[in-house]
């Protein structure tokens, strides 16, 4: 047989083709939940660490379960939107929609006798996406932890937003000023000192040297997350 | 016959080694050799995909068309590690996520096209599914071996175990920063390079 014939080949690679495609699609499709499973308990992950609990892969689901007591959605006027699971919603789907129509996801941690507001965040990075999960306190105000990630920030650069270096500045911030508007947070351009420099200690934090698109993009994102979210808490401070 | 198949095997550990002899794969070598746990998945993975690379088209070997069959060791390549991302996102995540491209990329590890152009393309089923093991074994044990110096003077664990002991941090030891940075791999590397050579002096090129 020709094996170097047109047809041969035509025929040969249409064959291996279709071969690999099923391969590739029931492998896919049989471990689709098990990998579905690691990305939620990931999730747990973060949303526990945001407020400072540690939890590995195996105690995720029961820390979560014990810390965690309520999640729901609110939308922009601070009313509860029923039949939503916050756990499930996309948030790439509703950051890219107007703030007035966003479905806004909160989630609430118990832990030894306070009260904190988990809120979800999603934005864009320099290369793609970033996201992070940022407790408040009681007080709907004050930061009481952050965790951000990446899908493909510069390593040493703007991957550095998931480190514990650039996240604990922003503990004990507050996002409302002294007159009660919505401020959100800042991040100063600059390096170490920055927000200092700027006077700005209540509402800022240093950026990334050699990372500002990334820190910006970050900013960008806490203030686009949070502000459909003040008649919420304006709600909730009543 | 099985003297042959054991030398297949046995050859690229140490005289015909992949990484230390014929310089393949450096790059992968480089970059993951920070953890003993993600090298030896690499490893694992690495070797999987050689083996039935190597298998898969010694079988087809008779009927891939001479002209598009680049293409074939290609797509069975591709699909071996997509079979394999999928599994490691499976069941190990954590490790999944710290190996993140370079599982893709295994794709592009010069061994495996290398030895499916110059072994399985030539040979039957067996051998070349011996030869495929042997050089991702050879390839593994020099990242294994990479990774456990890196691992142990960089962050002073063993698979993410303490072995230093905490009386010596505070005598004054510090994890060296630098071990951890790639081009200490590469020097780590070379000093296998030179130990190899220095043992087996038919290596040594001829003035």
């Amino acid at each position: 047989m020709n094996t170097n014939s047109n047809l041969y080949i035509f025929i040969y690679s249409s064959v291996m083709v279709i071969l690999v495609a099923a391969t590739l699609s029931f492998t896919a499709i049989s471990l689709q939940p098990l990998q579905d499973k690691n990305v939620e308990i990931e999730k747990k992950q973060n949303i526990l660490a945001s407020v400072g609990i540690e939890a590995d892969a195996n105690n995720a689901e029961a820390e979560y379960s014990k810390y965690i007591t309520a999640s729901f959605v609110v939308n922009s006027k601070g009313e509860k939107v029923e039949g939503i699971d916050a756990f499930k919603l996309n948030m790439a789907q509703e950051v890219s929609k107007a703030h007035d129509t966003r479905n806004l996801p909160i989630y609430i941690c118990k832990k030894n006798d306070n009260q904190y507001f988990i809120i979800p965040l999603r934005g864009k990075g320099l290369w793609g996406p970033i996201w992070g999960y940022l407790a408040l306190e009681s007080d709907l105000n004050t930061i009481y932890g952050a965790v951000f990630d990446h899908k493909g920030e510069t390593p040493g650069l703007g991957a550095e937003i998931n480190q514990g270096w650039f996240q604990e500045p922003f503990l004990g911030k507050t996002i409302f000023n002294k007159d009660g508007n919505f401020v959100s947070i800042t991040v100063h351009k600059g390096g170490k000192g920055s927000a200092a420099a700027a006077g700005d200690l209540e509402h800022g934090v240093d950026a990334i040297s050699g990372g500002t698109i990334t820190s910006k993009g970050l900013e960008a994102m806490i203030s686009d997350c949070l502000t459909p979210y003040e008649n919420y808490f304006k709600n909730q401070k009543k | 016959m099985a003297n042959k198949n054991l030398k297949l095997f046995v050859n690229p550990l140490n005289i015909d080694n992949p990484i230390l002899v014929q310089i393949l794969g450096i790059c992968s070598a480089l970059a993951i050799t920070v953890q003993l746990k993600a090298a030896f998945v690499m490893a694992v993975s690495v070797t999987l995909v050689t083996g039935f690379a190597n298998l898969i088209i010694s079988l087809l070997r008779n009927s891939i068309p001479s002209r598009i069959r680049i293409i074939v060791q290609l797509v069975v390549i591709a699909s071996l590690v997509i079979i394999v991302d999928q599994i490691l996102k499976a069941y190990v995540y954590d490790v999944s996520k710290q190996l993140s491209v370079f599982v893709g990329l295994i794709i592009t590890n010069c061994i495996i096209m290398g030895r499916l152009e110059a072994f399985a393309m030539g040979n039957k089923p067996l051998p070349s599914f011996i030869d495929g093991i042997g050089n991702g074994v050879g390839y593994g044990i020099i990242l294994i071996i990479v990774a456990f110096i890196r691992e142990l003077f960089g962050a002073g664990t063993i698979w993410g175990i303490k072995v230093i002991p905490q009386s010596f941090y505070e005598m004054g030891y510090q994890n060296n920063g630098l071990i951890i940075l790639p081009p200490m791999a590469l020097i780590i590397v070379g000093v296998l390079i030179w130990v190899q050579r220095s043992k087996m002096k038919e290596l040594i090129e001829k003035k």
